[in-house]
């Protein structure tokens, strides 16, 4: 298992790597942490041209907070993320997800960003930044978008990130005023890809009493699937119901499709649960 | 033939001058370019750990990075775990709590165990458990390796 021959560049400024992904187009790719793209290279499941190496790009590490949230810089590992005192204060559902994101060794690699662009349908940051209603920022020569989280998962380890864009960052909404959040899974091991998983994010109003509901679940579509419960807040098994309706889970070697939608409608509810007991 | 790149390497503390394919993983240099064959491959796709080893003091899998990446980066590999006196404190601990059957997990083990120990001197049960939770043993069985990690802090600890 050896990754298939492609020509290698090396970048050291965001102006540099825009110019080569511009000049190599649809036959180049970004490497990042390499934690998704390396084991597809070995596998011979990818074969790119060009392979745009951004680990030496400067100034893309950056982990912020700005108004209303925090931006992740592309070069940001999971565990830097992980650590980031910005991060925690801003959003702890990032914190949250990142735990369940691989092991440790493959975190102090892979990016956030890299992971949001490969779009696994069975991640939890593209789950996190679709629930929350963030953004991710696709440079290109001269120009650059912020595209919706929701516009951004398109399918299957497909996002709009389209050739010769680069994702500079993404953006994560901070949590509100009474907002808790919760993300529960169940894998066969340990760091493992979930078989399902559910993100949740409850908001309260001064009183105390649910004003808004939401889960993102992951493994049980083509995308991160978000389900809006405000209506049947605080019946979480209602509102668990309402989930396992909305969602399309496929079944493969490691569960059936309604395997699946067992669990899924079980984290539901404990993730509304917690989350509610969170805010 | 694609472009060949020369890139050097500290490899535990030495400077290593190497001519490779960009495709090169830094397991494959390490083990076929520059004979450091203490790093062992196992699945090559980042699931089994054997292939673990330091980049600037950190584990990550050679198996999954491009030597080309780490170009002029510090790489510590099982052996530059030792001193000059001898095996280090975690490898002294897996020999006396037999945290080593074969032995083919056992440098991702070593390199991962060690800087686990390095953040965190006196970790507990869990926190050994989540550190060495990307590393697999087909015939040691957990237990001893978990042990080996406890003992190594203890002789960390004695000698510091
Ligand atoms: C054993 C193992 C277990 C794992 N378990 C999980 C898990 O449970 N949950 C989970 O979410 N992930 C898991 N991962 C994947 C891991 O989180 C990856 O790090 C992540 O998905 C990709 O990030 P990366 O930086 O490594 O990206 P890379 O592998 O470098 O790139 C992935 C893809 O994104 C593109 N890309 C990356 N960055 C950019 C950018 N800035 N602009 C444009 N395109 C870009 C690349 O071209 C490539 O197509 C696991 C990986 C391994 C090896
Ligand atoms: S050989 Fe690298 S993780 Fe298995
Ligand atoms: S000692 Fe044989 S695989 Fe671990």
């Amino acid at each position: 298992m050896k990754p298939p021959p492609f020509d290698y560049h090396a970048p050291t400024s965001i102006e540099q790597a825009l110019a080569v992904l511009a000049e190599v187009g649809a036959h180049g790719k970004v490497l990042a942490g390499g934690q998704s793209l390396i084991p597809l290279l070995n596998m011979r499941l990818a074969a790119p041209d060009h392979l745009v190496d951004i680990n030496r790009v400067a100034g893309l590490d950056a982990v912020e907070a700005e108004p209303g949230g925090v931006r992740v810089g592309a070069l940001a590992r999971h565990a830097a993320v992980e650590r980031s005192a910005a991060v925690r204060s801003a959003q702890p559902l990032i914190g949250q997800a990142l735990r369940l994101v691989a092991h440790p060794v493959i975190r102090n690699r892979g990016t956030v960003v890299g992971s949001l662009v490969h779009a696994d349908p069975s991640a939890e940051l593209p789950a996190v930044l679709a629930l929350l209603g963030g953004s991710v920022r696709l440079a290109r020569v001269d120009t650059e978008r912020d595209v919706a989280a929701e516009d951004f998962f398109v399918g299957p380890l497909e996002s709009a990130t389209e050739p010769g864009e680069l994702a500079v960052s993404a953006f994560f909404p901070a949590l509100g005023r009474r907002t808790g959040t919760a993300f529960v899974e169940v894998a066969r091991r340990h760091g493992d890809f979930a078989m399902a998983g559910v993100a949740a994010l409850v908001g309260l109003d001064d009183e105390g009493a649910v004003m808004s509901a939401r889960v993102a679940c992951i493994s049980v579509g083509p995308a991160p699937v978000v389900v809006d419960v405000s209506a049947q807040a605080p019946d979480w098994k209602a509102a668990a119901r309402a989930v396992q309706d909305r969602i399309e889970p496929e079944g493969d070697i490691h569960a059936t499709a309604d395997y699946r939608r067992h669990l899924t409608g079980v984290l539901a509810e404990r993730a509304l649960t917690q989350a509610a007991a969170d805010a | 033939m694609p472009d060949l790149h020369e890139i050097s390497l500290i490899v535990n503390g030495v400077v290593r001058e190497v001519t490779v394919p960009a495709r090169r993983l830094l397991s494959d240099c390490l083990r076929h370019d520059l004979g450091l064959t203490g790093t062992h491959v196992g699945c090559e796709h980042g699931v089994c750990g054997a292939c673990t080893i330091l980049l600037d003091g950190e584990p990550a899998r050679s198996c999954l990075t491009l030597a080309v990446t780490a170009a002029g980066h510090e790489i510590t590999t099982v052996e530059g775990l030792a001193g000059d006196d001898g095996p280090s404190a975690v490898q002294r601990a897996f020999r006396e709590c037999h945290g080593l059957q074969c032995g083919f997990c056992t440098p991702g083990f070593l390199c991962t165990a060690t800087a686990l120990l390095r953040e965190n001197p006196a970790p507990t049960d869990e926190e050994v458990v989540e550190g060495l939770s990307g590393n697999l043993c087909r015939c040691t069985g957990y237990q001893n390796i978990v042990k080996s990690v406890h003992r190594a802090a203890e002789l960390l600890a004695e000698e510091s």
